[in-house]
């Protein structure tokens, strides 16, 4: 089978410009109708942050798996996967296996426990005040960490469309996508961001699977030939190998088992993640979501593995490198060679929705982290009214925007999918240990939250910035210096760890007692969902 | 609807520990145990024996099988199934056996008051 591979020339895509922003504007001039109209009845605090737990199953579901598909999955992972080949995979396979951890050990029991925040699960038998500070504070920092990477991918995204290269003209572009996300988080809430999650999840599947039946028509719908295919361009037959970026050294092995942890690890940490359980009734219902999601996750990687290799069989590693946007620009390069500008503006415009719906979800959670467990009930000591709160909640959206465009600038240009990455990392150790021992183990304290989560979230910011990802090498944040003592990548191998045994540790050693009626209370809600189901007729 | 659980008044007198006494709850919660700890303990070992064998073993990950498909590539789609199957499990195990019971308990705290032995008082609804 011979095939023609025609170059995709870069400079193409300039012409498109205005049919991508057209498209573009179009989606923006819809889901912003849809989200006015979603916040007409936004009232109560409930409202705002938990979209009046209105939603059903498979609607959560759809938005959860919206929340989760974000650029580093569709961009990021099809980058990876177009580039070193089988090692991109394994972000897929961690993405996906990751949320078993949700469904048997978290969802369910969290919806059964909490209000509107992660914290208001951790602060429920242990001390309030300390643990929701702690909470709060890895809240914000998971989130910033999810920002950054979301922020980059636009910017990757638009500097291919727009095919804008300088330093400021990205910045601009990033500055666009953090007013407008402002804009719908501050109008919609956690409905309208909801209801833009749903319709997103829904193009962005459809694009893909569009895209995915696409290239295996190209090869007879023969799997094996599409990998040849790939091998034939790179020119390596390492592509369908473990190990081409993982594998050259002991210490890129050990790299690679970090990043297999905290992605596993990760998810059932995530509190953008955790704070959509709380937009449905039951926690029958926040079981449906998952199940939803896995399905509508897992088929869309599977989506992936097809679209990366396409990439890197079709339009070829090299085109990709040298593209503005670098790794990220390999899914929007194969819609233009499938489709042409038509389906390279599709494509871009759910492309730049989902960074969109994915920020407006980090930032109401981190708003309302802010709002509900800093401002309410640390700084006001619990007098705050509920209209206060939610004003509080708004202003947050603001400075976080404001950071969010900032940080993103920085970020520019680094692959999405890593970025996130460590984004799981920081959750899966400042907030997955406490999660998990407050709701199984009976003896857990507040010092050992505190330690468990200070030490996670400190140790996994520490290592980070002491990591070739910040210094020391070519693609590192700041090129020039040099200060990076830890050798890996990701430091989920030794943070997360670290966080579950100071969570031990500082249980063990605690010697005031936690309160055995409040752990009663937790244990009887979270499983019979006492209190936080609809009441049943008697 | 501002249904704005999970603290409204109809638990608020409960006596959780004399609930969590109740050998229906232990049941409960030995079965919820019963399932997503062995659960979640056999899926973190198959997903970290096959991380570790992307890593260590290669060469046998590289091994084609049929065509350009390689033992790396069908372990990885087993991982897809595994997920789905666990979860498919997992929904059918808890309406069986975690549903019910949970709905017993949930309607009894919230229509009867528990006498010191944890037995319910029926007829004392609230």
């Amino acid at each position: 089978m011979t095939l023609m591979v025609p170059a995709v020339n870069v400079a193409d895509l300039k012409d498109t410009t205005l049919l991508n922003m057209g498209i573009f504007g179009l989606f923006v001039a819809i889901t912003m109708v849809i989200v006015i109209k979603a916040s007409r009845n936004n009232k109560t605090a409930a409202d705002y942050y938990a979209a009046g737990r209105s939603f059903t199953g498979p609607q959560n579901g759809t938005a959860i798996a919206g929340d989760y598909l974000s650029a580093a999955s569709f961009l990021g992972i099809t980058g990876a996967i177009a580039i070193n080949g089988y090692d991109g995979f394994m972000y897929s396979i961690g993405f996906l296996v990751a949320w078993l951890v949700a469904l048997l050990l978290v969802a369910e029991l969290l919806r059964n426990t909490g209000k509107f925040t992660m914290a208001d699960v951790l602060s429920f038998r242990l001390k309030q005040r300390p643990v929701r500070i702690a909470a709060a504070i890895s809240t914000l920092a998971v989130c910033f960490f999810y920002l950054l990477a979301q922020m980059a991918g636009a910017g990757s995204l638009i500097s291919l469309l727009l095919g804008i290269s300088d330093w400021g003209g990205q910045a601009l572009v990033i500055i666009v996508v953090g007013a407008l996300m402002i804009m719908y988080v501050l109008i919609g809430g956690m409905k309208g961001t909801t209801w833009v999650q749903i319709i997103k999840a829904m193009l962005l599947i459809a694009g893909a699977a569009v895209m995915t039946f696409w290239v295996l028509a190209i090869y007879g719908f023969n799997l094996s030939d599409l990998l040849g295919g790939a091998v034939e361009t790179s020119g390596n037959p390492n592509m369908l190998n473990p190990g081409l970026q993982y594998g050259k050294t002991e210490t890129s092995k050990l790299d690679f088992m970090s990043l297999g942890l905290a992605l596993v690890l990760g998810t059932a940490a995530l509190p953008h993640v955790l704070m959509r359980f709380y937009t449905v009734p039951t926690a029958k219902e926040a079981r449906k979501s998952v199940v939803w999601s896995i399905w509508l996750i897992g088929l869309f990687y599977l989506f992936t593995l097809v679209l990366g290799y396409g990439a890197a069989a079709l339009v070829g590693a090299d085109t990709i490198k040298s593209a503005p946007g670098g790794v990220n620009s390999a899914a929007p390069l194969l819609a233009f060679h499938l489709g042409g500008p038509l389906l390279l503006g599709f494509i871009s415009a759910v492309a730049f929705a989902t960074i969109l719906a994915v920020v407006a979800g980090l930032t109401i959670t981190a708003a309302a982290s802010f709002a509900h467990d800093i401002y309410a009930s640390v700084i006001a000591k619990g007098k705050a009214d509920a209209d206060t709160e939610v004003k509080v909640a708004r202003r947050t959206v603001v400075v976080i925007g404001l950071l969010a465009i900032a940080g993103g600038i920085f970020a520019n240009g680094q692959n999405v999918a890593f970025l996130v990455a460590l984004a799981f990392a920081v959750a899966a150790s400042a907030n997955l240990p406490t999660i998990v021992y407050s709701l199984f183990w009976r003896k857990f304290t507040t010092q050992g939250a505190i330690w468990s989560m200070y030490g996670g979230l400190g140790s996994a910011i520490i290592l980070i910035a002491l990591s070739p990802v910040v210094s020391g090498a070519k693609t590192s944040m700041i090129p020039g210096a040099n200060f990076a003592i830890f050798p890996l990548s990701n430091p989920g191998i030794v943070s997360i760890p670290l966080a579950f045994f100071l969570g031990w540790l500082g249980s063990v050693l605690d010697k005031k007692l936690e309160d055995t009626t409040k752990q009663a209370e937790m244990e009887v809600r979270s499983l019979t969902g006492v209190g936080a189901e609809k009441a049943v007729d008697h | 609807m501002g249904n704005d659980a999970p603290t409204p008044d109809a638990a608020a007198s409960v006596d959780f520990k004399q609930v969590q006494s109740t050998k229906q709850f232990q049941e409960l919660r030995k079965r919820h145990r019963s399932f997503v700890f062995p659960m979640a303990v056999a899926f973190l070992l198959w997903y970290f024996a096959y991380v570790l064998l992307a890593d260590y073993a290669v060469g046998f990950m590289s091994t084609k099988v049929w065509g350009n498909i390689n033992i790396g590539l069908i372990l990885g789609l087993l991982q897809f199934v595994s997920t789905f199957a666990i979860t498919g499990w997992y929904v059918s195990y808890s309406n069986r056996r975690l549903d019910p019971i949970a709905a017993e308990i949930r309607h009894e705290i919230e229509g009867h008051e528990f006498d010191k032995e944890g037995n319910k008082i029926s007829g004392v609804t609230k």
